[in-house]
């Protein structure tokens, strides 16, 4: 007899298809379903050059120490990661009413949020935009907020923002919701609102009472500019509103398993962020009690030391020129082939996201016959692509689309 | 208007509003003794050799990348610690139906488990020792645990264990509950069951179907001996025990901040593996997607090169051999003073910390009068104490009993 005899089997697709191709035998195999990871031209990952500087610097660091950090995790991380973010010009800084909790990544960011917005303010409804990055829901749910709603995002027809959709379904929303904006660069779709887009949002959000709970994981690839790609959240800090924000290093600082992050937290009174801090000392201290130092070292050093600043620019602008280039490529080869369609899709789209438009069958077929594995949405990671692989992709695509 | 309007200000979490305390304090021989982290005989916190020649060879690899981890951690890691705690040897290994789940320290160990046992097991009830780590509580009931029970631990009479109100709980505990259980060296006051004791808590335990979760935070840290230390959790696997075993390497590695831990999950059927890691993956994308790589790294570098575990096994002697020595000079210095009572107890416990036995008023004055930062609960971590410092906190302690009996 086992307490645990009843425990069911959770099959994750993602990981059941890297299952798949690492049994694939095939010489030529490619995985374009690499998750949201950078790779270089030679698709191998890519270790920033100013985060080994940094890094090599940190471990010579003799005065360093493994004391535990607070709770709420390094102060000149989390202050420089929130005054980058919102801009050190931005009011909520200035006034002091704007923190970071430092946190294990983005995910973990989420999971915070969610945890103080329903255990501390009660909050039962969220909404995310359909679709969305896979871990939303789950981390939501497990923070424990109870009722998960959707907003229209992505149109299949038009092949882009659902925005009378999307408004609509923000319209009907009840007061208080909590509603999942991605900052930039959309997971999945790629596709983002407009600055004048994004404006409107604000207004049908201030006028119905939803709160905004940004995520910010591809800050840097949307334009290239680290800077420019905060300008939803800064929209809506300038606006006035009250707001949680996760940040994720992962990607931008290429820092993926240190697990780099900070919950920014902006209030509309000072006097407030003592109380809230405690809350959220609170939910982490019962969570794993203070998070980990390495990653968190790594960043602060890089965001408070403006040369380093400048050099982590360079490599965030040396990623994004690369995948611009692939998607450029990608859709000329596929042009060029003559493949049937508008394959104006893959230089609109930012960030990592990579639409095939294959429908699920002929993904399989893709799979199969060409042993180019993508999700059964037809997406990939246009980080998999290189100047070595896009033909031989190109040709598999038109091959399935036209058989 | 504000969604926050209405937030309160939380509880300060005792430890740290000590430290703060004493950091504040410009008292020149002001004593900290409440957190529990190692200190050498000068009062600083040591990074231990073996770490940074650990964290010097992965910074100059160049093989090493930033990719995400498993869910479940570092395999390496996972497994190398999960052999530590249970030995090579055990049946559970074995039989492959035991293995290690990467987590955030100790305390993310404690917190996935328990959110695993709450939301795939139903489970609701825990108990807790009295006293116990002041966390345990928060960890399980924000893992999703309906009602926490304690069952009586120490006994200010005799400053010992109170095996009889230990047993009786248990008994009386509903089948199935969790029980959390200290490996050794218990948290807070130093005292654990006998081996003779263990085998009858083992019996209680087994007779009312109680499921153990183990908290190990300082094996080898405590007696010095990383086997001996492991030995009541092979005991209860040995026993036929299903078990969940929180393990920190925070403190045995001095690795503090990097939240290097390990949740070891034995089963009593293999077959049970592969369900129960994919709903721990589950537990764990939905908390922080995968675990921190830096700290998981550098203890998989030490265990398994024998060189540097050789090492690193000096250095967990070194750390406990202090502790055992202040532990021992403390006690002279308060018997030597004729300071009243008993004080058998300071070097019959065992690992960091202490009960002393002062009550709240007493170990109020040592903070306000000595500047000897304590727990209002009596508990000094040994850690703080120095070849310098200890016959200046035998003193206190001297001046508050006869001043405050």
């Amino acid at each position: 007899m086992s307490f645990f005899s009843e425990v069911k089997t959770h099959s994750i697709d993602v990981f059941e298809l890297f299952m798949r191709f690492h049994r694939d035998t095939h010489e030529n195999k490619l995985n374009l379903a690499i998750g949201v990871a950078y790779r270089d031209d030679s698709g191998l990952p890519w270790t920033l050059p100013v985060v080994r500087t940094a890094e090599q610097t940190v471990a010579e660091d003799e005065n360093l120490d493994n004391e535990y950090l607070p709770v709420l995790g390094l102060e000149e991380f989390t202050t420089a990661a929130t005054r980058w973010l919102l801009g050190s010009d931005s009011i909520a800084v200035v006034e002091k009413r704007a923190f970071g909790v430092q946190s294990i990544s983005g995910a973990n960011a989420l999971r915070l949020g969610a945890e103080f917005l329903s255990q501390v303010l009660g909050k039962t409804v969220f909404y995310y935009s359909n679709p969305t990055w896979r871990s939303h829901e789950l981390l939501f749910k497990n923070g424990g907020m109870a009722e998960a709603r959707q907003y229209r995002y992505w149109s299949e027809k038009t092949k882009n923002l659902d925005f009378d959709g999307l408004l609509e379904d923000l319209e009907s929303a009840p007061r208080g919701s909590v509603v999942i904006l991605h900052a930039c660069a959309q997971n999945p779709t790629g596709c983002d609102p407009t600055e004048d887009q994004w404006r409107r949002i604000a207004g049908v959000m201030r006028e119905k009472g939803l709160f905004p709970f940004f995520d910010t994981a591809l800050q840097g690839f949307a334009s290239g500019d680290l800077v420019r790609d905060a300008f939803a959240v800064r929209l809506f800090e300038r606006m006035g509103f009250e707001l949680f924000c996760a940040q994720s290093f992962s990607k931008n600082l290429g820092l993926y398993n240190e697990r780099v992050g900070n919950l920014v937290v902006v209030l509309n009174d000072p006097k407030l962020v003592d109380p809230v801090k405690s809350q959220f000392t609170l939910i982490v201290r019962g969570m794993y009690s203070n998070p980990p130092s390495h990653g968190a070292r790594i960043a602060s050093y890089i965001l408070n030391n403006t040369n380093l600043y400048d050099k982590w620019q360079d490599n965030v602008l040396t990623m994004f020129t690369r995948m611009k280039e692939m998607r450029g490529s990608l859709r000329g080869a596929l042009e060029q082939l003559g493949a049937p369609g508008d394959w104006s899709l893959i230089t609109r789209q930012v960030g990592m996201a990579c639409d095939t438009g294959l429908t699920e069958s002929q993904c399989e077929v893709l799979i199969e016959r060409h042993h180019i594995y993508v999700l059964k949405s037809g997406r990939f990671n246009i980080c998999a692509v290189t100047s070595a692989n896009v033909d031989l992709i190109a040709k598999a695509i038109y091959d399935v689309f036209t058989s | 208007m504000s969604w926050f309007c209405d937030v309160e200000l939380g509880p300060p979490i005792e430890v740290f509003a000590l430290t703060k305390q004493c950091t504040e304090d410009t008292f020149e021989q002001k004593v900290n003794l409440g957190v529990g982290a190692y200190r050498t005989n000068e009062g600083k916190p040591w990074v231990l050799p073996v770490v940074r020649a650990a964290e010097k060879a992965l910074a100059n690899d160049e093989t090493l990348n930033k990719e995400y981890l498993p869910v479940l951690g570092i395999d390496a890691f996972s497994s190398a610690a999960t052999r530590m705690l249970l030995g090579e040897e055990s049946p559970a290994l074995v039989e492959n139906r035991a293995f290690g789940v990467q987590t955030l320290s100790g305390t993310g160990a404690l917190r996935v488990g328990a959110e695993f046992l709450a939301r795939n097991l139903g489970k609701t009830v825990f108990y807790y020792s009295s006293p116990t780590w002041e966390n345990h509580k928060l960890v399980f009931k924000n893992g999703g645990f309906l009602e926490g029970r304690e069952y009586r631990y120490w006994s200010e009479k005799t400053r010992g264990l109170d095996i009889d109100g230990f047993l009786e709980d248990l008994r009386n505990a509903p089948e199935g509950a969790v029980i959390i259980l200290h490996a050794c060296a218990h948290n807070p006051t130093g005292c654990d069951p006998t081996e003779e004791q263990w085998r009858q808590i083992a019996e209680v335990v087994k007779e009312r179907k109680l499921f153990p979760f183990f908290d190990s935070a300082y094996q080898g840290f405590a007696s010095g001996d990383l086997i001996k230390d492991a030995a009541t959790v092979r005991y209860f696997v040995q026993q036929g025990f299903e078990l969940f075993c929180a393990q920190s390497f925070a403190k045995n590695f001095g690795l503090y901040n990097e939240r290097v831990g390990n949740l070891t999950v034995v089963l009593n059927n293999a077959e049970l593996v592969a369900p129960v890691k994919s709903q721990i993956t589950l537990v764990i994308r939905g908390m922080y997607s995968n675990p921190p790589s830096h700290g998981a790294r550098i203890v998989s570098y030490v265990l398994s090169n024998p060189d540097l575990y050789n090492q690193w096994r000096d250095n967990i002697r070194t750390m406990s051999s202090r502790i055992i020595e202040m532990r021992k000079k403390l006690r002279e210095a308060l018997e030597v003073l004729g300071t009243p009572g008993d004080w058998t107890h300071i070097t019959n416990q065992i690992g960091m910390f202490s009960y002393t036995g002062l009550n709240e008023i007493q170990s109020l004055h040592m903070v306000k009068k000595h500047h000897v930062y304590m727990l209002r609960s009596g508990r000094i971590s040994m850690c703080g104490l120095t070849p310098s410092n200890v016959d200046y906190v035998a003193k206190a302690i001297y001046e508050t009993l006869t001043t405050l009996s």
